[in-house]
Order: C-alpha cells, then structure tokens, then sequence
C-alpha cells in the first residue's frame, strides 16, 4: 500500500509541462487530483518513473463561457461546478452531476480533465462529454490538435492521448433556449462509482422536441450515445409512453458487461431505468 | 533516483522541516515525519476518509496527495482543532452525543466537519448528511455522528461571526 519509487516535477508553466512530457513519454504521468492517480500507484497497479505535477498550472485553471459554449481548463476541479457554472440548463445540469462524483473532499482535488483522461465507463463527466458531442484539445512539443469526443476514447482506461500530450482543455457545446436536461445514476453507496446512469437532453419548440442527446454509462467499456433513439425522440412529444418504448429499447440495444457488483442482466434493467428517469426529469 | 527533497511544512501554523522521499503520502509524512498521529490511516485509497485533514481550508485525502505536494500550504489536523483545554464545538458535541466508540474514525470526521462548516456555516441537515456519507464509521452506526455535527453546526452558527 505505499508507492514504489518515483521522481517528482512541478513545473511552473505549461510550456514546460509539455517539453517534459516529449522528454520522458511512457515513463511519466501527469498528476492532476491524483484522486484516480494515487490509488493505483498506492496500490502500485501504476509505477511512474517520473511524475510531472500540473497543479502549479494556474494558466489551466479556469472556466470560460461564451455563446458556443463552455470551455473547461485541465486544472478545473470537480467542486468548481458545486455551483452553476452558467446560467441556464447547463449549468443546472452539471451541477446536479457533479454530487454524484465520489465525495465532497474527492471533488475538492479530482479534475474533469483528469476523469475523461483516466477514462472509466463509470465516469460521469465522461457520460457528459460523450453525449453532449464534446471536443478535446490536446497539447504537445508536435503542437496542439482537438480530439472529437467520438474519436476520443478507446475502452476502459484507454483513450487516443498520446504519451507525449496533455489534455489542456474540453470544449462542451452551450444548451441554449429550449433545452431541458434529465440525469439519473444508480449506485449501492452515495458517491460510488455509477452501476447505471443516463443523461437526456432535449430542446422543444412549441411542446415538440426538435433536438434530442441521449447517452448511457457505467455499462460498457466507455459511455455511449443512443444515436438512433435520440432520432426516434425528434418530432414527437416525449410524452410518456414514447420514454417509455425509448426506454425499452435502450435495454434491448445494450450488451453490458458483468462484474463483482452487478450482472450484465441486472446492469440491462438498470440501463432501462435511468433511460426512463432521465428523460422524464427532460420532458417535466 | 527518487532522493529525498527538503521542504517546509506548515502543520497547524507550526512549521515543519522534513526531509522526505517524493513517493511518500501527505498521511505518511505528517504522521513519520511530524510525528502528529491523530491523523489516520485506513485504506489507503480514499475511500475511508479516516486520513481526512484540511489544505488550505479544504478537507482532502491525505492518502492521496504527495507529502511534497503540500509545500507552501496550510494544513490543518485533529492536533490543531482544540484551542488549548477548550475543545471545539465539534469535539465537544461528538463527547456530549457519543459521535464515537473506538474513534478511529473520529479525527478524518472533524477535520470533514470542521472544513466544510467554515465553508459553509449554513447547510442544512440534509447536506450535512450528505457530506458526511464521505467517511466509513464501522461502530456508531452513523446516528450520532450526524447529530453531533447537526448540532455543532447549530453553536457554531449562532457564534458571532469573526
Ligand atoms: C473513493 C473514490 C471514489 C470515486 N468515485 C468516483 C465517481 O463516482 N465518479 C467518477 O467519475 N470518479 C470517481 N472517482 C475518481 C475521481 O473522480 C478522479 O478525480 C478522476 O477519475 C481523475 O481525475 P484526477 O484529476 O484526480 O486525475 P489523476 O488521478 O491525477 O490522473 C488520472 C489519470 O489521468 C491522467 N491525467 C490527468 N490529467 C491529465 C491531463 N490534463 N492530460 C493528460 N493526462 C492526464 C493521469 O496521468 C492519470 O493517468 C473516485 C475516486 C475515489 C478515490
Ligand atoms: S486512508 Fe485515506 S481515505 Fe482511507
Ligand atoms: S468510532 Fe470506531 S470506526 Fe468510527
């Protein structure tokens, strides 16, 4: 339960964050919150050479929003969004969100950038990124490149990172007038990791939904999009027989996987429930 | 590789020079190195919270954080909660409410009370709950723990604000 040996670096600027990353590659880490970090390295699961600490960055420390949207900087902890962030339904959203990741002094030190690097299906910010069509900007000595959220991950704890790139900044599409959001997590314990959950989005003109986001997590090896369910919901009312038939139908499309806390059947059920809550806070 | 970097810590307005290996945790160096065992150690991967302590007012796990990454900080532990012979409220109310049995627990408790609270004086019962459900207990069953902060809460606030 204690660390193997590793060097230690706090650098004091991104530029050299980054000449680090190209001179040490596979055998350093980045430690943001280290609330996923340290764990695995306690259990020495993770063995670093060197580990290069980015909480000194204060120039990736901010939240901007504009008429786009939000744009997150890697040193933006889980608490900054304990109040909304923005004003309207995505701020709201990410709010209601963010109680459900871990615990209170968890969410004082972990990151969104770090949870999306880390990339665990049960990641709630992952379910966010995922269904709201994020954008990834990622940063090197080669230069700087934006990842689309789908080219993003590639399974459990893999995504398209290179050894030698940080993860500056996430990009989250702004939900302007109309959108109404829905989001439901099942876990055993407050603050476990998700067993089950969804998120809905969906933006009404005139009582009929003319935009719809729907993605479920903790059930597979990343979160995912119901692209086709999300199509089936435009131009109707969302009325609850229709969450009802969507919800039905989450169930019969996934094939989840089964482990220590839940079977795939159970984890079926579940995906079917949270579908069905979530789009009936959505459509309230 | 990995030799041992001097730094100062700053432990309850004291001051500490330690000379540590990186790969230690907060936990460990307070404990070893500054010789403050009231900070405890219970699993070791942030899920018990017995090693709760604050950082710059900001309860956290000092399991998972790097004794070297506390440099330049405030931290605050269990030693520093009491002023002298005068407990805090939070002592007090877990004393008088039988917040604890064999109190293993209890000091990561007070340092997550006492840290959100200065945060936010003015949570209500629920979100104290809610708070509270960051930390194992395995003998009070949790009743009293929430009563006795419920009610430390209720002092604190009624306490003329500095
Ligand atoms: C008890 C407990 C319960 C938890 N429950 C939940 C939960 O319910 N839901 C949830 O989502 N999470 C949960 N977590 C994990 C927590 O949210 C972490 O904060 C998060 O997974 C990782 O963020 P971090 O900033 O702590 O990253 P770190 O632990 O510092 O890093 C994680 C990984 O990402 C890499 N990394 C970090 N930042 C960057 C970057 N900018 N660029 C490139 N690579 C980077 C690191 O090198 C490392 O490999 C829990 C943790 C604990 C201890
Ligand atoms: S010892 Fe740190 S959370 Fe358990
Ligand atoms: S009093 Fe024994 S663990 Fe809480």
């Amino acid at each position: 339960m204690k660390p193997a040996p590793f060097d230690y670096v706090r650098p004091a600027s991104l530029s050299e964050v980054l000449a680090l990353l190209a001179k040490h590659k596979d055998d350093c880490k980045i430690l943001a919150g280290g609330q996923s970090l340290v764990p695995a390295m306690n259990f020495r699961l993770a063995r670093p050479a060197v580990l290069i600490d980015i909480n000194d960055i204060r120039e990736l420390d901010y939240i901007r929003s504009d008429d786009s949207g939000l744009t997150i900087g890697a040193l933006t902890r889980h608490a900054a969004f304990h109040r909304s962030v923005v004003a309207g339904p995505l701020g709201a959203m990410l709010s209601k969100v963010a109680s459900n990741i871990a615990h209170y002094p968890i969410r004082q030190r972990g990151t969104f950038a770090g949870s999306l690097a880390h990339a665990d299906p049960a990641s709630e910010w992952c379910l966010v990124a995922t269904t709201l069509d994020a954008a990834i900007v990622a940063k090197s000595t080669r230069g700087e490149r934006t990842i689309a959220i789908g080219d993003f991950f590639n399974g459990t704890f893999s995504t398209d990172l290179e050894a030698d790139e940080l993860l500056t900044e996430i990009r989250l599409p702004a939900l302007g007038q109309g959108w109404r959001t829905g989001f439901y997590e099942f876990s055993r314990r407050a603050g476990d990791f998700a067993l089950g959950m969804a998120l809905a989005a969906l933006r009404f003109e005139a009582g009929i939904v003319r935009e719809a986001r729907l993605g479920v997590g903790g059930v597979s090896d990343r979160a995912i999009r119901l692209r086709k369910l999300e199509a089936r919901l435009v131009g109707g009312a969302a009325s609850p027989q229709m969450i009802d038939t969507i919800a039905h139908e989450a169930w019969a499309s996934v094939s989840p996987i089964g482990d220590i806390h839940a079977t795939p059947e159970y984890r079926r059920d579940l995906v079917a429930t949270a579908v069905r809550r979530a789009l009936a806070e959505a459509a309230a | 590789m990995a030799s041992k970097i001097n730094i100062d810590l700053a432990v309850n307005g004291t001051s500490h020079a330690v000379s540590i290996e990186p790969r230690r945790t907060l936990a460990d160096v307070l404990r070893d190195d500054c010789g403050l065992t009231g900070t405890h150690i219970g699993c070791e991967h942030g899920v018990c919270g017995a090693c709760t302590v604050l950082v710059d007012d900001k309860p956290v796990r000092s399991c998972l954080m790097f004794g070297v990454q506390a440099e330049g900080k405030a931290i605050r532990t269990v030693e520093g909660l009491a002023n002298g012979d005068t407990l805090h409220p939070l002592q007090q109310a877990f004393w008088e409410n039988h917040g604890l049995q064999c109190g293993f627990c209890t000091p990561g408790f007070l340092m997550l009370s006492a840290g959100v609270l200065e945060q936010n004086p003015d949570m209500s019962d629920d979100e104290i709950r809610d708070v509270l459900s960051s930390n194992l207990c395995r003998c009070t069953g949790y009743q009293n723990i929430v009563k006795a902060v419920q009610i430390a809460a209720r002092e604190l606030r009624a306490r003329p604000r500095v």
